[in-house]
């Protein structure tokens, strides 16, 4: 016990009793699979947010105060422009590196919303928000809301005409809201908009509220990851009673804390490279000037695409009050509804299954066929409404006529879910299918036999135990039924209203379905020699899923997903 | 397939599910088998790590080499010069750790078990009885009258912060100004930015000014009142133009003054088409038709754009002849009371 | 100059500029105005004579004998010099095929050509001229005013750096960034086509000159790097989505692989 670093573990050991949370995390399992890194994308364009936004600060003036431009950039010099643009430009141009921080800040939110989206569609599409995860979906979803808060925020700072637009449009939009509306947009700018305090107001919003908020959310996400552990794919071994994969001390300290570095780097080399946000093409605020192709940065353009869709004649006037739907729908009802179904979901999923066990094997998205599609169908209105927002650049672009996109785009919100949904669902339900197919019968060999009778066939390379558990492996999930409304005593039994509810909303979810083989099927498949026949469906199954009495599984045939 | 020959025969017992057939066995690596493979493994993290110094010495060398100077081109070079270096700082670290993870060390999965988060009934009843002996303790059932005060009081402190806060933080919260401008009789039409006057005569067909009122930049707020006061001024062939039924003395021989505000949601309407006297908003698209009242003919938007009744003055100089007779800009609730 | 140099971030400096500004504008504006009737007076009667050939053999189809317009194209009478230079000059006239709108393209004429079409024209009646060098000279410009008025008065069809943008139906501001400066004065002076005429009251002599000023230094090097179309955050996006969200993409499907 002589060695320094020995020395300062007793220190700390003595004083925190660090000996045992060291063996406790070091050896903490994580499971291995590259889709899994997309929350640490978001985690480390966090960290590297944090690193360059402090170097910012340092530089940037979050003032309205009006000055006179005199640096380097001969296009502004003389221009009368507010000190919080002045200070963009100066930090830009001659503070050495500001220029690059300032491109490291921005790619990083960008790339920082991208990841959020993709990890929240990897968490969807794999059922990781089911029980005990709801509430860690919840916590990950209010993480969506606040990177868009510091977004919006941060890209207002500089005070430029782009983002000053979009301030406007804000204003515009509160101002719509029925009531309170006008206060709303007083209590934002401090008076009427532009007004000399909105500036610094973002200003602490970006750095302080937000980020902090941020930070402690993102500890309480990892946090409950710990408690949980880690999900992981189905495969074999694998279960939910145990978690396989590698220790964090040496294997994920080494693999994520590289991770950090790659992202950082990746950033720095955008940085180098990519302008981004030239607030010096853009020049000062000014309420009169507007350039062409005014968008906000792409996370917030699904906002602006449904406000470009939605047709001016819903504006209506009621005793003399003026509700503007044609600003509230597209800016309140439409986010309003894609948020609210994206955060209710995991609740929604579990009512209408009626599962009460804990989940920690994932589900391969084929094999929930209903959540698939609903997700991609919620994908493409959000798709929809991006290219909505870059309406005019595709005009441009492919030499369209930008009213023509418009029309075709306020059909396509409502055509593409539905059938991005349906094709969806065929799709998942097609792969399930196969997936039968290829455990009955094998994998195609490639090799064709001819008998002596003269009948051909082709050879099949029957499955090992292993590849054939990766796709049987998942329960099949049947609607839930409804008891009689009548007990034995012929007495009309409380709740049936409600289970009668939840029984259609389970057939909406699941009465489309392709069960995994069993022994059985597979033995019989064997014997038959003919293939494709399956046996008769099982009668009366007990209630598959832990729900409520009352309700019992449906008893269709499997393999039947019409 | 013994298996199989197993299974049928028993077909009868057989499970409803398959059983989970544990673990595949595990494939080495070729380091693990290889001592040449696992040395030149490490001899690529090393590299790699170099690399990252080198990255950092031509980041620091980058910052005194390049300042960023005077031109666009200066400033490319500096920011690209810096960019690298930190790049590949960054990456050499990344990639050599990553590589050091997945190629030297075990690469041996281990399980752990997991239990359940819920907690055993007993201590759930311990908790219950906890909470219990401290309600106990604390009487908070029987006293209704403390519980009250504490809930009234808890509730009512917040006051302290939230009235201040709300009382100051939306100015003088006079939110009828919504619905002036500074556009008053006899106010002059300047050019935007710069501020001059303008002579009826010179404004010519098919073309477009914006607009700011005489007198802007001596206000106390000028771009709280250019938000509201921009206009844009267009001069139409006084066939084309179709005067809106009691607004004939707002125009002057074909030149009329439109709100610049958008009424959707406020972007600066300045998109002329001469040809079809169309004004759009770049922002989302609204069409207001100019010869027809700047009604909106496309978008989003609902209502024409609030035009400006102007007038010339004795010198010839375009002049407003009143405010506008409704609140520019976006709507709102209270827009029309 | 290095008076100018060292006194250009003075306090005062704008206010002189202005001044300048405004004495130069009201020169230049007095010089100007009497133009178009030296132009056409200036303009030999041979070059009349060859420019009334071309027109009769390439133009008069659509504009009419006479240059007084037909159903399908309009009287060019009035329009002046500056008005064809643009429009044969850019290669837009004679026009092609019917779309939204009329397109540069190749130029169908040489210089010569041009020239005297234009002086054709110029004699029908009086209308603008052709700029002289010295009046759309980038380097007699300054570019902050220029791009203050660009801001106010150019910027919401040709997008802020002159990249270009969407008008309605399909047509379109063109980009600016390979536009002579000669054709930038002359276009804002005629209004072609969907683009409103910037006059002597919107935008003095002076202030085009300022305005060009601006337009030549931009498409150029950007201080940040590419510019990605200089279109805005939706380019931005995409790229952060392809370039960034890939990158990272491939190294976490690296780093989640079994080493062989």
């Amino acid at each position: 016990m002589t060695s320094p670093a020995a020395a300062t573990a007793d220190f700390l050991d003595q004083r925190t009793g660090l000996g045992a949370a060291v063996k406790e995390f070091a050896r903490k399992v994580f499971p291995d699979h590259w889709s899994f890194l997309l929350g640490e994308i978001a985690l480390y364009s966090f960290v590297t947010l944090l690193i360059s936004g402090t170097f910012l600060t340092m530089f940037f003036v979050p003032s309205m105060t009006e000055v006179t431009y005199s640096g380097p950039w001969a296009s502004l010099q003389g221009t009368r422009m507010s000190e919080a643009f002045a200070s963009t430009l100066r930090l830009s141009f001659e503070v050495r590196g500001g220029l690059l921080m300032r491109q490291v800040h921005h790619w990083a939110a960008l790339i920082f919303m991208a990841s959020i989206i993709t990890h929240m569609m990897r968490v969807f599409f794999t059922g990781a928000f089911r029980k005990p995860r709801e509430l860690n979906w919840v916590v990950g979803f209010t993480l969506l809301i606040l990177g868009l808060a510091a977004g919006f925020s941060g890209y207002s700072l500089p005070d430029d005409v782009l983002s000053g637009n979009g301030l406007r449009i804000s204003d515009g939009v509160l101002r719509a809201v029925p009531i309170i509306g006008s206060y709303g947009s007083y209590f934002l700018f401090g008076g009427e908009f532009p007004g000399e305090a909105l500036i610094p107001r973002l200003f602490t919003v970006h750095i302080l509220l937000v980020p902090g908020l941020i930070l402690a959310l993102v500890g309480l996400h990892l946090f409950m990851v710990v408690l949980a552990k880690h999900t992981q794919y189905p495969g074999s071994g694998r279960t939910d009673r145990n978690v396989v994969g590698f220790p964090l001390f040496p294997i994920y300290v080494a693999k994520a804390g590289g991770f950090f570095f790659i992202v950082f780097g990746v950033i720095a080399l955008m940085a180098a490279t990519m302008q981004i946000n030239p607030v010096w093409n853009y020049g000062p605020y000014d309420p009169s000037p507007v350039s062409a192709g005014s968008q906000p940065d792409w996370y917030m353009l699904f906002l602006d695409g449904a406000l470009r869709l939605m047709p001016g004649g819903v504006e209506v006037v009621i005793a003399n009050f003026t509700v503007p739907l044609n600003v509230l729908i597209p800016a309140m009802v439409v986010p309003g509804i894609l948020f609210t179904a994206l955060a209710a979901y995991p609740f929604i999923e579990a009512y209408a299954t009626g599962d009460k066990r804990e989940h920690h094997v994932l589900d391969r998205p084929r094999n929930r066929p209903f959540r698939t599609a609903f997700g991609v169908s919620l994908l493409v209105a959000f798709f929809v409404l991006v290219l909505a927002g870059s309406n005019d650049l595709i005009a441009t672009h492919f030499h369209l006529s930008i009213n023509d996109i418009t029309w075709v785009l306020r059909f396509a919100l409502f055509i593409a879910p539905a059938a991005a949904f349906m094709v969806t669902k065929r799709m998942c339900l097609a792969l399930q299918r196969r997936d039968r197919e290829i455990v009955l019968h094998g994998h195609e060999h490639g090799t064709i036999v001819r008998f002596e009778s003269g009948e051909y066939i082709e050879v099949h390379q029957p499955l090992n135990e292993h590849e054939r558990w990766i796709r049987v492996q998942h329960e099949p999930i049947r609607p839930l039924q409804v008891a009689p409304a009548e007990d034995s005593r012929g007495v009309r039994r409380k709740g049936y209203a409600a289970d009668l509810r939840r029984a259609r909303l389970s057939r909406l979810f699941y009465a489309d379905r392709v069960e995994p083989v069993t022994p059985a099927e597979l033995a019989a498949s064997h014997s038959h020699g003919t293939h494709d026949e399956l046996p008769p469906a099982p009668s009366g199954q007990e209630l598959v899923a832990g729900g409520r009495r009352s309700l019992v599984a449906d008893d269709r045939a499997p393999g039947d997903g019409h | 397939m013994s298996d199989d020959l197993e299974l049928r025969d028993t077909a009868d017992q057989l499970p409803d599910r398959f059983e989970n057939p544990g673990f595949p066995p595990h494939e080495q690596r070729r380091g693990d088998v290889d001592p040449r493979a696992n040395k030149f493994s490490e001899r690529i993290v090393v590299a790699l790590f170099a690399v990252s110094i080198l990255g950092t010495i031509a980041m620091i060398a980058a910052y005194f080499a390049f300042p960023p100077g005077e031109t666009a081109a200066s400033m490319q070079r500096s920011n690209l010069a810096m960019g690298l270096g930190l790049a590949f700082a960054l990456l050499g670290i990344g990639t050599g750790a990553v590589h050091w993870a997945k190629s030297l060390m075990s690469d041996h999965e281990v399980a752990e078990e997991r239990h359940p988060l819920r907690s055993s009934d007993e201590v759930r009843a311990q908790a219950v009885e906890v909470l219990k002996e401290g309600a106990a303790d604390s009487a908070i059932g029987r006293r209704t009258v403390l519980k009250g005060a504490v809930a009234t009081s808890l509730a009512l402190f917040p006051l302290t912060i939230v009235v201040p806060l709300v009382g100051n933080v939306g100015g003088d919260w006079d939110v009828a100004s919504f619905k002036r401008t500074m556009w008053k009789k006899g106010t002059r039409l300047t050019t935007d930015p710069l501020g001059r006057p303008i002579k009826a005569a010179d404004v010519t067909i098919g073309s477009i000014t914006s607009v700011i009122p005489e007198g802007l930049e001596e206000t106390a707020h000028p771009l709280d009142e250019k938000a509201k006061a921009v206009v844009v001024l267009l001069r139409l062939d006084p066939r084309d133009l179709k005067i809106q039924p009691g607004r004939e003395d707002w125009q002057y021989d074909g030149i009329v003054a439109y709100s610049k505000i958008c009424t959707h949601v406020g972007c600066p309407v300045a998109l002329y088409e001469q040809q079809t006297h169309h004004l759009l908003c770049p922002c989302h698209q609204s069409t207001f038709d100019v010869a027809d009242g700047a009604k909106v003919i496309f978008g989003p938007a609902k209502r024409a754009l609030p035009q400006l009744p102007i007038t010339v003055d004795t010198e010839g100089y375009l002049v407003a002849s009143s405010d506008f007779t409704e609140p520019i800009g976006p709507s709102f609730w209270e827009r029309l009371r | 100059m290095n008076w100018l140099a060292a006194h250009r971030h003075d306090r005062r400096a704008p206010l002189l500029l202005l001044l300048t500004a405004l004495l130069l504008t009201g020169g230049v504006y007095a010089l100007l105005v009497p133009a178009p009737a030296v132009a056409a007076s200036t303009a030999s009667s041979a070059e009349v004579d060859s420019g009334m050939k071309l027109f009769t053999a390439n133009c008069a189809t659509c504009h009419g004998t006479g240059a007084t317009g037909t159903a399908a194209a309009p009287s060019l009478v009035g329009v002046g010099a500056a008005a064809v230079d643009f429009q044969v000059g850019t290669g837009r006239m004679p026009a092609q095929m019917s779309g939204p709108q009329v397109e540069a393209k190749p130029v169908q004429f040489d210089q010569d050509q041009i020239a005297a079409l234009a002086a054709y024209v110029a004699s029908l009646g009086p209308g603008p001229s052709i700029p002289t060098g010295d009046q759309v000279d980038p380097a007699q410009g300054d570019p902050a005013t220029g791009m203050a008025l660009f801001r106010t008065n150019c910027a919401q069809c040709h997008n802020a750096v002159g990249a270009g943008g969407s008008l309605s139906q399909g047509k379109f501001a063109p980009s600016l960034w390979q536009t002579t400066p000669t054709h930038l004065y002359e276009a804002m002076l005629t209004g072609p086509q969907s683009m409103p005429v910037f006059n002597q009251a919107t935008l003095t002599s002076q202030e085009k000159r300022d305005i060009i000023a601006f337009v030549s230094e931009q498409g150029g090097t950007q201080p940040g790097g590419l510019s990605l179309g200089s279109i805005g955050p939706v380019s931005e996006g995409l790229w952060a989505w392809v370039v960034g969200l890939g990158l990272l993409l491939g190294a976490a499907v690296w780093i989640g692989a079994k080493s062989s």
